[in-house]
């Protein structure tokens, strides 16, 4: 299993693009424009690379392209995509909900809850995932039944534990559970981000917390929450490829059913990169809309002349007393 | 007069630091009192207690006639009260803070109209007339549709004072509302002050702005060190303070001796 950490860190193209010239950002701009003989080297190594680069994937056999186009669309690699797809939705739906549990439950101040939050998160961050999911799915071995009581009362639910945990409701729990840890420390550094005079203003006005939260401070935080947020739903997709130890037929495990019979291990893998990346730039656009949305009032800032030149002076000036409405 | 706001041996400390010791202080409905002193004096932390931003260690306020954030026991002692007892008591006391603290991801208009919104649970047809009415009140009647960034210093504090206005207060408290404001844009902020003061508002404002306490104010309370030190009409206290503090503060804040603000600034 990659660290979170790594992860992050290739998935931000930009730091790779500069640390490749060896230069920071803003001198290689600079020197870009001055068009020195080292900017025409760069262009001609990269050029070069590139041509080689496909040269070779095109001519080398072993990629065997026409294998990967007779499975890219084919019933059982979809049916695969289809399963990793709702694996995704609905574990990061738990991770979302959870974690903002979560978060509001750290930021409560109520003792109890602050601890039970930092325990959790402390234990689901802790563990490798992988370590997780297995654990999940062997469930049945430390509690033979499972059962949901009220307490001191009568069982609303009660089941043989490995009828209830099947390898989808392991992958479930395994990957809602443990990106919820994450989910909490991204809503808890978002909620933290406003000033805390806007929340001051909210309550003079007689909000309650509730409101606060929902109208003031959410719509706000919103914006520090969605870029990791949508790395971590990104990152939920490839994740969820580990539950093919669970024999899951996720996209992963349905290629591998496949290439254990023909091995053509090499161009499945293929079909499966190309979903994972089609899905990935999917989202990536979806979170560039929801970004956009959540940064009302923030970036506007250019728009400012056109407003006060757009009202007249002469309104820009309070009323005076003779002519002012009455307060309500 | 009947009392607006009743302050009863107010007490606050910050850990061990006490910063206002068992302060005594009444408003009467429609009086203008202007809080004056050093940083550090305890005016904000005052002025804080009033809404129960900050939570007392000791004392009571009363704001029409109703103990804030207190509730009174079967045997007529006071407990602490209900967080929806004091949102009702919080939505008749408005306040306006130095960094104006508008909403940025609302417009000025949704500004002034969340509360009565979210609060009141009007609907946006049954307030937009009223929020208008406001910001033109204010002399920002074709700002509705800017967000707060397109907007300068004062008239983000205006809109921030038309967004208190529309909960109705029964008292308004300014927290040194011009004092984050450039040279400039401090006059059109308390030009919509004074217009609230003769429309009878009850206001309390902490300022550092003498020449408008010498001319709004009903009553000028200098406070330093957490205590009340001299208060009276503006023309004894900024004029012809009784006490050394009160002179030594006004001397040093105005560079000149007292005496210097015995002509009412003309504005």
């Amino acid at each position: 299993m990659v660290g979170r950490s790594m992860e992050l860190r290739s998935e931000t193209p930009a730091s790779g693009a500069s640390s490749n010239a060896g230069v920071v950002p803003g001198r290689l701009a600079r020197f870009v424009r001055s068009q020195s003989p080292l900017h025409w080297l760069l262009s001609l190594i990269v050029l070069v690379v590139a041509i080689e680069l496909i040269r070779s994937v095109s001519t080398n056999e072993n990629f065997e392209w026409g294998v990967v186009g007779d499975y890219l669309f084919s019933h059982s690699i979809l049916m695969g995509l289809l399963r990793t797809l709702e694996l995704t939705v609905i574990a990061e739906f738990v991770g979302y909900v959870l974690g903002a549990l979560l978060a509001i439950m750290r930021l409560s101040g109520a003792p109890l809850a602050v601890a039970a939050s930092w325990f959790y998160v402390w234990f689901f961050r802790g563990t490798p995932l992988l370590v997780q999911l297995i654990f999940w799915y062997n469930l049945g071995a430390l509690y033979r039944h499972i059962s949901l009581n009220i307490p001191f009362g009568p069982a609303l639910f009660s089941a043989d534990a490995n009828s209830v945990i099947t390898p989808f409701t392991a992958a479930i729990l395994g990957l809602g559970l443990n990106s919820a840890a994450y989910m909490a420390e991204i809503f808890r550094s978002g909620i933290q981000s406003i000033h805390h005079g806007q929340s001051e203003a909210a309550l003079a006005l007689g909000m309650s917390r509730k409101q606060m939260l929902r109208h003031v401070i959410m719509p706000q935080a919103m914006r520090v929450i969605i870029p990791p947020a949508s790395n971590e739903l990104i990152g939920m997709l490839k994740y969820s490829a580990l539950v093919s130890v669970l024999a899951y037929q996720d996209l992963l495990y349905s290629a591998q059913i496949i290439y254990n019979r023909t091995y053509q291990t090499i161009p499945l893998l293929i079909v499966v990169s190309i979903w994972y990346i089609v899905v990935t730039t999917v989202l990536t656009i979806g979170q560039s809309y929801v970004e956009r949305h959540f940064s009302r009032g923030i970036r506007q800032s250019r728009q400012r002349r056109s407003v006060s030149r757009g009202a007249g002076t002469s309104t820009d000036r309070p009323a005076a007393p003779a002519t002012a409405a009455p307060i309500t | 007069m009947k009392d607006m706001v009743v302050i009863d041996g107010l007490v606050k400390r910050f850990g061990r630091k006490e910063v206002l010791h068992g302060l005594d202080l009444e408003v009467a409905a429609g009086e203008v009192v202007c809080l004056i002193g050093p940083s550090g004096s305890g005016k904000s932390t005052l002025l804080r207690c009033v809404n129960q931003l900050e939570r007392p260690d000791g004392g009571t306020v009363r704001v029409a006639g109703e103990f804030v954030g207190m509730a009174q026991g079967r045997r007529g002692q006071l407990i602490p009260g209900r967080e929806s007892d004091l949102c009702r008591q919080r939505t008749d006391i408005g306040m306006v803070f130095q960094s104006f603290n508008l909403f940025p991801h609302m417009t000025a208009l949704h500004n002034v109209m969340l509360a009565p919104r979210r609060v009141r649970r009007q609907s946006e047809a049954q307030v937009v007339d009223m929020a208008q009415r406001l910001l033109a009140k204010v002399g920002l009647a074709d700002f509705g549709d800017a967000y707060p960034v397109q907007l300068s210093g004062g008239q983000q504090q205006r809109v921030a004072i038309a967004r208190a206005l529309a909960m109705q207060p029964k008292v308004m408290l300014f927290d040194e509302p011009t004092s984050a404001l450039d040279p400039e844009l401090v006059g059109e902020v308390l030009d919509v002050i004074r217009s609230l003061a003769g429309d009878g508002m009850t206001m309390v404002v902490a300022t550092h702005e003498l020449a408008f306490a010498r001319e709004v104010a009903d009553r000028v309370v200098f406070m330093d060190g957490g205590v009340i030190v001299e208060q009276g009409p503006p023309s004894d206290v900024l004029v012809r303070p009784r006490e050394g503090r009160t002179r030594e503060f006004l001397s040093r804040f105005l560079g000149v001796p007292t005496g210097a603000l015995g002509e009412p600034a003309s504005a």
